[in-house]
């Protein structure tokens, strides 16, 4: 039909204007001034939907790059050290979990004395902060503050994708652009001058299972660790969508088939219409008769 | 109500019930063998779909609101929370957020349809009306939802908006300024904001029930309308509502729910936007302030009138005006099927419509605030102008002599065994 044809293409229309906002978000954090585009490449990941997974070794390498570079500055405070054992995760073994939160000293208190005493973490604590409070965390940072990491791979346009270049992305600045004192160019970072000093570099994080020590590798595997921070049911999500998804085509079609059964009703034949609509709309002579 | 009852109580205890309260008399007569033209096609199921997605939104929400902490500092947190510890919660949070996304995409088609076929036209005036009420305050409540996760973007669009009061001071100086404190409790957004829209965003979507309740009872006084937009003639002209319209709208929610589902589990932040995971931040602003998708078009308006006072008339003007439909419109006809001018001028809005959103999203700059200023004159001129002046002057082509004639030729129409009492002489068009 003509004008249900045009209607559809105004549907898609509006789907397509749906993706408007977001494919705005792009140049959203840059500000006018800037004359370079951020470079962001799409990486492969193994988490894309809709049948992905995270890898645990690719996770709990990048929980060791967190832990030893990224945890210097940046808190995680929406993470608790039993998240790292959680299945869909870095799924330490549980005595890992327990050793790994235990390493780290955490304040408690006030014990019967009233004092405030330290301990070590157990797995229920949240990851300990690096700094008390935002002012100490600007003092030592140049003025500036690292953000918390626990969403941020949600929290950027691009997400993983983003960490990944913004990681990678440190160069010398291209010629005629001078960053500002105590500012470093980056290729990715919006506006290109970032206060965070290059993070990484080939060696500093010293792997157990063969994978080359490199910022490359460094920066996949600490970018796919923050994507599970932001999104810990991811693999149950894309699982239980599978089930409905598969659900929801059967009973599409069960539906299908039904409503064509009950319309051939309509489309061929009228007489058991007829008897159903005099049902329905009772004429004055039939309820004579009834 | 506006067809004789057939409900025949057949047991004791069901005459005994109808005579006290008869409420399973209503709902064989309206919901089981209400008649209901036989031409309905897609674009009316979605009438259901939003009944379906007023429920989910509902049940999500109250389940999501007892894990909910609307304090400054507990709302992000709390979110969170919702998403990492509360069993499904991340479940029921992106079909929350991405059902807001969904209900107002299907409100949307609900809308254009009524404005494609004549849906308000005489005697669905008070159905219309209560429509556009069920879609402000729809509007009221997903912005009202939206500020509760206390993301960047809940924050600042809870400050451009509530400042968009602070407009009445060029009308009544310290009005304005009055006003946005009341509606802020305070001197600035903050905690008790949030705590206030948490509490209408939990009482709007029952407000909304209620009003859809006199929607539907509004609907089942003249009945459906239907694409042809002429009247129900014989009784073959209808079906009864069960189980013809109940499977064709169930089909068209499983499609639709198809839709809704591989977002919730796939892409459940598509349509949302990354700062709203950073937690609010008065000394910060975002770069580039947008609202959620199905606010665009209205962002564009009011950022097209370089007026503060005259940009806030035209965004509440842009939705009020739709009060007025059924008496802007002066078509004899109701269906823009057999309506060769208005069809073009009705397509041009839609694209309008979509434009605006467009550019809602991008900076108001250049070429973009000329555009948007040229989609937002055609906008109001479509209703103030196209609406009145075509229907006087446009020929409509001929109608159908019935609704069944189209589908079955006039030779179905005369076999029916169609009541006299029902079957007026004269054919309209």
């Amino acid at each position: 039909m003509n004008s249900s044809s045009l209607v559809l293409m105004a549907a898609g229309a509006l789907l397509l204007a749906l993706t408007g906002p977001s494919a705005a978000e792009d140049d959203s954090g840059t500000p006018p001034n800037n004359n370079h585009a951020p470079e962001i490449a799409r990486q492969s990941w193994s988490f894309t939907p809709p049948f992905g997974t995270y890898d645990n070794a690719q996770l709990q390498r990048g929980f060791q790059v967190y832990k030893e570079v990224c945890a210097n500055c940046h808190s995680m405070r929406l993470l608790s050290y039993r998240n790292l054992g959680e299945p869909g995760g870095p799924e330490f073994a549980p005595k890992a979990v327990e050793v790994l939160a235990s390493q780290v000293q955490v304040t408690d208190g006030p014990n019967e004395k009233g004092e405030m005493f330290q301990r070590p973490a157990r797995p229920s604590d949240r990851f300990r902060s690096p700094f008390a409070n935002e002012q100490l965390a600007r003092l030592a940072n140049n003025g500036a503050l690292p953000p918390d990491l626990s969403v941020i791979a949600k929290a950027r346009p691009g997400g993983a994708d983003y960490i990944y270049a913004l990681l990678t992305g440190y160069r010398p600045a291209p010629q005629g652009f001078a960053p500002a004192e105590g500012m470093h160019y980056n290729a990715a970072f919006p506006g290109h001058q970032i206060a965070m000093a290059p993070p990484l570099s080939d060696g500093v994080v010293v792997y157990t299972d063969g994978t080359k020590p490199i910022v490359g590798n460094y920066a996949r595997d600490v970018s796919a660790f923050l994507m599970w921070a932001a999104e810990p049911k991811l693999e149950e999500r894309y699982t239980l969508g599978a089930r409905v998804m598969i659900f929801l085509i059967v009973f599409l079609a069960i539906m299908y088939l039904a409503k064509r059964a009950v319309w051939a009703r309509v489309h061929h034949g009228n007489e058991a219409l007829h008897l159903e609509t005099a049902r329905a709309v009772p004429a004055q002579d039939e309820k004579a008769t009834r | 109500m506006a067809h004789p009852s057939s409900y025949q109580p057949n047991t004791g205890i069901e005459r005994w019930l109808d005579a006290r309260l008869p409420i399973v008399r209503v709902v064989h007569d309206q919901f089981m063998v209400f008649p209901t033209p036989r031409n309905l096609n897609y674009w009316w199921t979605f009438g259901g779909i939003l009944t379906f997605m007023l429920a989910v939104q509902i049940a999500t929400g109250v389940v999501l609101a007892m894990h909910f902490v609307p304090t400054e500092s507990g709302a992000f947190d709390s979110v969170e929370k919702i998403m990492r510890d509360v069993n499904w919660g991340w479940l029921l949070r992106y079909a929350h957020s991405v059902g807001a996304s969904m209900f107002f995409l299907a409100v949307y088609i609900h809308t254009f349809r009524g404005l494609y076929y004549g849906s308000y036209k005489a005697p669905r005036e008070v159905l219309w009306i209560l429509g556009v009420l069920i879609l402000m305050l729809m509007i009221a409540t997903a912005f009202m939802g939206y500020s509760l996760p206390w993301g960047q973007m809940s924050f600042w669009a809870v400050t451009v908006i509530t400042n968009l009061f602070s407009s009445l001071d060029a009308v009544i100086p310290g009005l304005g300024t009055r006003l946005v404190q009341w509606i802020w409790g305070g001197f600035a957004v903050g905690g008790p904001t949030l705590n206030r829209l948490y509490s209408l965003h939990y009482l709007f979507p029952f407000l909304i029930a209620g009003v859809v309740a006199l929607h539907i009872w509004a609907l089942h006084i003249p009945g459906n309308n239907n694409p042809t937009g002429i009247d129900v003639k014989v009784p073959t002209d209808t079906v009864p509502f069960h189980p013809y319209y109940t499977i064709k709208d169930g089909f068209a929610l499983v499609a639709f729910i198809l839709v809704f589902a591989a977002l919730v589990f796939y892409a459940p932040n598509f349509l949302g936007h990354p700062d709203n995971y950073i937690p609010a931040n008065p000394l910060q602003t975002p770069t580039h302030i947008v609202p959620e998708w199905y606010f665009l078009p209205f962002y564009a308006i009011l950022r097209a009138i370089p007026n503060k006072l005259l940009g806030v008339a035209a965004l509440n003007g842009s939705i009020l005006i739709l009060f007025f439909v059924p008496w802007l419109d002066t078509s004899k006809v109701r269906s823009t099927r057999y309506r060769p001018v208005y069809r073009w001028f009705f397509w041009a809005f839609v694209v309008t419509c979509v434009a605006l959103g467009y550019l809602g999203a991008q900076q108001p700059e250049g070429w973009y605030l000329v555009l948007g200023r040229i989609f937002t004159a055609y906008y109001f001129a479509f209703f103030l102008v196209v609406m009145p002046v075509v229907g006087l002057i446009e020929k409509p082509r001929g109608l159908p002599g019935s609704i069944t004639e189209p589908v079955l030729g006039p030779e179905a129409v005369r076999a029916a065994p169609a009541t006299p009492r029902r079957l007026k002489p004269e054919q309209v068009g």
